[in-house]
């Protein structure tokens, strides 16, 4: 019996039950993994004997229990290799549990493997990655989205039942459509950061890849909650986002922003989500238009906001507690060697952007500005919040790009993050579920909802997908 | 936003960055970068003279705890990841002659 191929419910009540043991399951992956990974490089660090035996000692009880979850080479797993796919951090072994991984394992999950990444959470292809690049499960010359390509990859070739990533501006949704699986970010302050090696501190928010949208229900409700630990996590209850699913959709409004909606974006993609919407009419929900003038300048806010944050959490990469360390003729010597050996281009190059935008004379400038016109992105979706309950959009404009294609020019890179880059800015929430397939690759629907509205975007999403079998469909390896 | 594209220094910019780079870097990353600054003056279409800037999404304003000693991770396990430690120290070149 294939059990790799099961959702996490299904998965979870076979063990609840008895019929199948954790160890089965967990058995059953590490086949699977064994089997594709060699092409699909899902992975960047796996112990099966450590798997296993948490399998043996797996709980019976508890939302997961006995069921294995991969985890984005970003998040703190005690024990386990933390690289961020840096050779900056080679060696690393995590001294504690990210509060993310910590509630996971209280749920009774098997804590799998560490999945690969673009270094530090800064691309949108996995191919900025120490480890070599993933490749998309539906066309292995094709790259899986990023940064948390090693994820949606492993999700989509039934490498993993699910697993966590981090989203700062894109980086869960664009590889969850790309790859074909169900990708969820959450709110920012919805789940803790403690634990998650930060990137851009005021974007960054941790959530998870799964194959339908129930699964992403049941771990958003296992993995969010205020923590002490992180004092931008938010002290608000966690409802219930599995009951949250049933509600339907009859009369909800579906804002659909005409900004998104631009010439020059690919036509299969339009056309897929354009009958996506047309499903959900038919379920009873209304579509209204909407608009968000400042869509056009959020790439650019990004790239100031995040790489100013980023040069600044990643000067702790010194070569000092932790990681590399290259000898120079002095201390700062050092720094420089550590760092310029450690790090690798996209990384410097973001290094090199963010610190500028900081510098004397360019802060109010480039940074100030870009903290302004956040302010305008914020505010176009709070005026479209008054017309709408949710929005919807394609999650990329295009479908999964060739390896090598975009990696020789950073901004035309960039430019691929269009999409889902303002719901970081926003700070609300937002899914990527499959709705169909485009030059036979996966299109994802991007569903945005408030602050902490996951539950009608969850709804939303669910009614999406019990009308439809996009989310059955599986890759041929 | 500057409009003095020539002035981008990346030499300056990386020693502030404490991050060698070679030449070949510096001479890439100078043209990337003045082609994604060039695409980010885009920002001074926009008047933001009396608009507030974000720096976070979530309005929390000084959170607050007890200052109470708590048990933290183990110094040993701390050390394990230095590059190099001795007598429950981190060893670092000589900062001070």
């Amino acid at each position: 019996m294939s059990l790799h191929t099961l959702t996490v419910c299904q998965l979870r009540d076979k063990i609840r039950t008895g019929e199948v043991s954790s160890r089965e399951a967990t058995q059953s992956l590490l086949d699977r993994i064994a089997t594709v990974d060699g092409k699909v490089k899902a992975y960047n660090w796996l112990n099966d004997d450590d798997a296993l035996a948490q399998a043996d000692a797996a709980k019976k009880d508890g939302a997961l229990a006995g069921v294995p979850v991969a985890i984005k080479d970003v998040l703190n797993v005690e024990g386990q290799p933390c690289t961020c796919a840096s050779k900056i951090l080679q060696g690393y072994i995590a001294p504690y549990d990210a509060t993310a991984v910590r509630k996971l394992r209280e749920a009774g999950a098997i804590l799998v493997g560490r999945t690969n990444m673009d270094e530090f959470a800064m691309g949108s292809s996995t191919e900025n990655s120490s480890w070599g690049t993933t490749r998309n499960p539906w066309d292995l010359t094709r790259i899986p989205g990023g940064s948390s390509g090693g994820s949606a990859a492993a999700v989509a070739a039934d490498e993993a039942f699910a697993a966590l990533g981090s989203d700062t501006g894109g980086s869960i949704r664009q590889p969850a459509a790309l790859c074909g699986c169900v990708g969820l970010k959450p709110t920012y302050g919805r789940v803790s950061r403690y634990g998650l090696v930060a990137f851009a501190s005021s974007l960054d928010q941790i959530g998870p890849f799964t194959k339908d949208v129930r699964d992403a229900a049941l771990l958003l409700g296992v993995i969010s909650g205020h923590d002490p630990m992180d004092s931008t996590s938010v002290p608000r209850a966690v409802p219930d986002y599995v009951a949250a699913l049933e509600r339907g959709v009859k009369g909800l409004r579906i804002g659909l922003p005409k900004e998104y909606f631009i010439p020059g974006m690919d036509r299969e993609v339009e056309a897929a989500v354009r009958t996506a919407i047309r499903q959900w009419e038919s379920l009873g929900a209304e579509v209204v238009e909407i608009s968000l003038p400042h869509t056009d300048y959020a790439v650019a806010v990004y790239y100031l906001i995040a790489t100013a944050e980023a040069s600044a959490n990643l000067a702790r990469f010194d070569g000092v507690r932790y990681g590399l360390r290259v000898k120079g003729d002095d201390v700062i010597d050092t720094y420089g060697k550590t760092r310029g050996a450690g790090f690798g281009s996209e990384v410097k190059r973001r290094i090199i952007l963010g610190t500028y935008a900081l510098s004397a004379g360019y802060y109010d400038a480039y940074y100030l500005r870009a903290q302004k016109v956040r302010t305008l992105i914020r505010r176009d979706f709070e005026k479209a919040f008054a017309k709408c309950d949710v929005i919807v959009t394609p999650t990329t404009p295009e479908v999964a790009f060739k390896a090598g294609e975009k990696s020789g020019d950073p901004l035309k890179m960039y430019l691929s993050d269009i999409f889902t880059i303002s719901v970081n800015l926003a700070g609300i929430c937002g899914v990527s579920v499959p709705c169909g397939f485009a030059h036979k690759l996966p299109v994802g629907l991007q569903i945005i909802g408030k602050a902490f509205d996951e539950e009608t975007v969850l709804r939303t999403a669910h009614a999406y997908e019990q009308a439809t079998a996009w989310h059955k469909e599986r890759p041929v390896l | 936003m500057p409009e003095d594209k020539g002035q981008f220094d990346v030499a300056y910019v990386a020693h502030l960055a404490r991050l060698q780079l070679t030449d070949a870097e510096m001479t890439q990353f100078s043209a990337q970068l003045q082609n994604i600054l060039a695409y980010v003056t885009k920002l001074n279409e926009l008047d933001v003279s009396n608009v507030e800037p974000t720096a976070h999404a979530v309005p929390l304003t000084n959170v607050l705890r007890k200052d109470e000693a708590r048990p933290s991770i183990e110094r040993e396990r701390v050390l394990a990841n230095a590059p190099e430690s001795a007598r429950e120290l981190f060893i670092m070149p000589k900062i001070v002659e």
